[in-house]
């Protein structure tokens, strides 16, 4: 009985035996419910990223620099390419997690968990210092309207980062008790989008910041 | 140890605050009185405190929002009363104040408080509070997606509400308007507490409404009952849907605007200040970004209540269904690309501003659609005037006033003329009414779907005439007044020849309050009489959506079996086929999630943080953020546990249940399912 797209236009009639009652109490899917409003979160998270990057550009303006230290002086392409690479072993490695969740690998994917969450530590460790040389060198965030921003779209994407970090260490207990249960499974799969997605997220501040500020 | 807070924050010596502390003293003392008198403190806890029931939450969501809208009309009558005490150099001064009552100071915080309480903490909790409610049962379903969520999204709202109230003791609240106006909100022109109050307040709050967004969307589209296909959603879900998806996409740039806000406040960074690179425009886009949309959240809600009130007492389907949804759906879509529309006036020039008048006035089509539908299902209908219909009817007059005189606004050249006057106030809360009609007539409508009883309808009408007509009364004088040209939050009005307005005003501000005492008297006698008041499954007869189908008020459970969706309007579907008696057959066991203290616990320590931060009591707020992550953490490491009610005590409840209201036994009320497991119900 193929009718299309049923516009619920016409109630239908009831037939001798009409249908009232479900046949069972059917469970739902918790998987991907669990999956959907993980990624209504991040379309949520995804505005408060929309936002901070409008931010960014409104006060990337040359009077916004207030005669202090411009885009040029504080994003180093190079070394944001080395923190890209970095990140994204990381991002590679939680992939691997899931690789082996698949198979059913328990040991292997906590191997794995591991290297992306140490990995993830050093990316943080070279964003300090980083953020450090950038402070040192006359670039605290109360400078300028635009190094507030610059601090901040970094700073909010870092700790978007170590709640990441935070959450594997959490996973690695987890999976070391339970094993794949069901709700460590939920668990490993929306991480995996967070992780993804904060690596997407530095897609975007490595071109604006890093790469546009270089120009 | 304790920040900034010292004794002396607390404003003892102002009789106008004093009055209210001795007020809500008072009554803080009869609740806490009778809960230990009736030794309900364990029922609190147990059955309502710790509950991840939807429709629990979605009723104490309720109560948070009645009673800051209660507060919310307080301020409203002081700013009035001030006003038409202080216009003219020879008005009087009272208490301190050179003219009126009020002092400006305070003044200027009463009216930031009501804007933040009304939009913020009364309309968005109340409407949520239907959403919770009524979405689970429209289409169906069991529970929300997530019902831990749900109760902690919920006292986040309430944590935003409480830290409100406390500022009126403690300490001062925001005197920068609900916008926050920047730079008047940075530190050197707001250097007290107040803005860290209204800031915290509103992010703590918007949190929650994110998370609530996020449940009842997934919700929407995962729990669905088989056969409720998209199209046979009533409109109330749709509009929840709209309503959720901009709550879910417009409340993160709030928390932006607001968090860059707290860092100049906090750090001494430069996003909005004036000196240093700041850009003050900035914040003034953010905030609209979310500011318009949040307009249509609370609108929306409020539209598809009135759409299920108009079918149900004209008996007939609704008109234009296809239609409505398109319309809910494009004008959330358009909300996004209006906010401009709030600062016309700041030099954008003519394309900018061409642009954004032609995205608003387009906002009319879709509105318009809505008013003409809800026109069309009342013609030729069986029109019954209770007092939901009433309501409902009087939010269609007022949607049209506050629509049309909105496309007035949306033109530049009269919005260059009306910028900041009273006639854009009076405008915006002709809107917001069609909100609190609807809403008022939404509670009578569903009353007896939540409580098991109805309303009385009799003085149900005189609350409604009443107010009615003090808000024509009102608002009448405030457009004649903004078109005369009065500026809005004046503490003092210079201009004596406004008096004779402002006076009527003042009468129709009256006539409120005696709706108000109407309401009240509404409520004590519908609880007097409820036992002759009993509401069966469907109390008004006419009622068509899937709610109506199981009992009022309804079990913790919801449907006994899911029901199986023939028709859009399957209530009345079935009523009209005669199958509305027919009762399922086979009760299979139900699995329920069981209670939890810990939303309740995280929602403790939030309030802790909020209140550590507006303070700068760094070691609390430290310490309740750690202890927050520290509870989730370990929430995480315990397995979540539910509870089974078998299908023979699934049987036995809907056997006394169906035997009529009459002879309803007392425990099929919320909570039944609790007692059983308790071991009470043999």
């Amino acid at each position: 009985m193929s009718k299309g797209m049923d516009w619920g236009l016409h109630d239908p009639l009831p037939g001798d035996k009409p249908i009232l009652w479900a046949e069972s109490d059917h469970e739902h899917d918790m998987m991907s419910t669990r999956m959907l409003g993980f990624w209504l979160y991040m379309l949520s998270d995804s505005l408060v990223f929309a936002a901070l990057f409008t931010a960014y550009e409104v006060l990337s303006f040359p009077m916004s620099f207030a005669g202090g230290p411009t885009p040029r002086d504080v994003a180093s392409p190079l070394y944001g390419y080395a923190e890209t690479i970095v990140l994204f072993t990381s991002v590679l490695a939680y992939g691997m997690v899931m690789v082996n969740l698949k198979a059913e690998r328990v040991r292997p994917a906590m191997l794995w968990l591991s290297l992306s969450l140490v990995v993830g530590l050093a990316f943080i460790g070279m964003e300090v210092h980083e953020l450090q040389g950038i402070a040192a060198a006359g670039g605290p965030p109360q400078r300028s309207g635009f190094l507030s921003i610059f601090w901040a779209v970094v700073v909010v994407h870092g700790i978007h980062l170590a709640i990441g970090l935070l959450w594997m260490v959490v996973m690695f207990f987890q999976i070391a008790r339970d094993g794949f249960t069901l709700m460590v499974t939920y668990r490993l799969a929306n991480l995996k989008v967070y992780w993804l997605y904060q690596g997407l997220i530095w897609t975007f501040v490595y071109t604006f910041v890093y790469l546009r500020g270089s120009i | 140890m304790f920040g900034r807070l010292t004794l002396s924050q607390v404003p003892y010596d102002n009789l106008v605050v004093g009055t209210a502390f001795i007020f809500a003293a008072v009554l803080g003392l009869v609740i806490v009185g009778s809960l230990t008198y009736y030794r309900k403190w364990g029922w609190l806890y147990t059955e309502w405190l710790t509950t991840i029931d939807h429709k629990r939450i979605g009723i104490m969501y309720g109560i948070v929002g009645t009673v800051m809208l209660f507060r919310g009309f307080v301020d409203a009558i002081m700013m009035r009363t001030q006003q038409v005490m202080a216009a003219g150099p020879l008005s009087h001064g009272y208490l301190g104040a050179e003219h009126g009552y009020l002092p400006p100071y305070h003044y200027d915080q009463i009216y930031g408080s009501h804007g933040t309480i009304m939009l913020i903490f009364a309309a968005t909790p109340i409407l949520a509070g239907f959403m919770n409610y009524l979405v689970p049962l429209q289409i169906g379903a069991r529970d929300m997606a997530f019902p831990y969520l749900n109760a902690l999204a919920f006292w986040m709202t309430a944590v935003g509400a409480a830290l409100t109230m406390v500022s009126l003791f403690v300490g001062d609240f925001s005197h920068a308007g609900w916008v926050g106006l920047a730079p008047l909100t940075e530190l050197p022109y707001s250097p007290d507490v107040g803005v860290d109050y209204w800031s915290w307040a509103l992010q703590i709050g918007s949190i929650g409404t994110t998370i609530g967004a996020v449940n009842i969307i997934a919700t929407i589209i995962k729990m669905r009952a088989p056969g409720m296909t998209w199209m046979r959603m009533s409109l109330f879900t749709w509009t929840s849907l709209t309503t959720n998806v901009i709550g879910l996409t417009a409340f993160p740039v709030l928390g932006v605007a607001i968090g860059l806000l707290s860092l100049d406040r906090y750090l001494g960074t430069h996003f909005y200040t004036t000196g240093l690179g700041g850009n003050f425009m900035l914040y003034t886009n953010l905030f609209w970004i979310w500011g318009h949309p949040e307009v249509y959240f609370i609108i929306l809600p409020s539209w598809g209540m009135m759409s299920e009130i108009i079918p149900t007492f004209s008996e007939k389907k609704l008109f234009g269904y296809p239609v409505m949804v398109a319309a809910t759906m494009s004008i959330g879509c358009i909300s996004w690309t209006v906010w401009l529309h709030h600062f016309f006036t700041m030099g954008a020039g003519p394309v900018v501003n061409a642009f954004y008048s032609i995205a608003t006035m387009l906002v009319a089509i879709p509105t318009g659609v809505k008013v003409f539908d809800w026109a069309l299902t009342m013609v030729r209908g069986r029109l019954t005037f209770t007092t939901p219909m009433l309501w409902a009817v009087s939010a269609i007059f007022m949607q049209i006033i506050g629509g049309w005189t909105g496309m007035m606004l949306a033109i530049p050249a009269i919005n260059y003329m009306t910028h900041n006057s009273v006639f854009v106030i009076a405008h915006f809360h002709c809107v917001v009414m069609v909100t609190v009609f609807a809403s008022i007539g939404g509670a009578t409508f569903w009353f007896p779907k939540m409580f098991g009883f109805t309303l009385d309808e009799r003085s149900g009408k005189w609350v409604f005439w009443l107010l009615v007509g003090g808000s024509f009364i009102v608002f009448t004088a405030m457009f004649m007044l903004g078109l005369t040209g009065m500026p809005r939050r004046l503490a003092y009005v210079p201009y004596a020849t406004w008096w004779p307005l402002l006076a009527i005003e003042e009468i129709g501000i009256f006539v409120d309050i005696a709706a108000l005492a109407a309401f009240i008297w509404q409520i004590t006698v519908s609880i007097r009489d409820r036992n002759s008041n009993l509401a069966g499954r469907d109390p008004w007869g006419t009622a068509r959506s899937l709610e109506w189908l199981t009992h009022s008020p309804v079990p913790d459970y919801n449907f006994a079996v899911i029901p199986h969706i023939n028709a859009r309007d399957e209530a009345a579907w079935r009523r009209e086929h005669h199958l509305d008696h027919i009762m399922p057959t086979e009760y299979s066991d139900i699995e329920m999630p069981v209670n939890t203290p810990v939303p309740m616990f995280i929602g403790a320590c939030t309030a802790a943080f909020g209140f550590a931060m507006i303070w700068r009591i760094w070691w609390l707020a430290i310490a309740s953020l750690v202890t927050i992550f520290v509870i989730v953490i370990f929430r995480s490491f315990g397995g979540t546990t539910g509870t089974t009610i078998p299908g023979s005590e699934v049987r036995r409840m809907e056997r006394l249940a169906a035997r009529g209201p009459e002879r309803r036994p007392d425990r099929l009320v919320p909570g039944a399912v609790t007692a059983f497991n308790a071991g009470a119900a043999e």
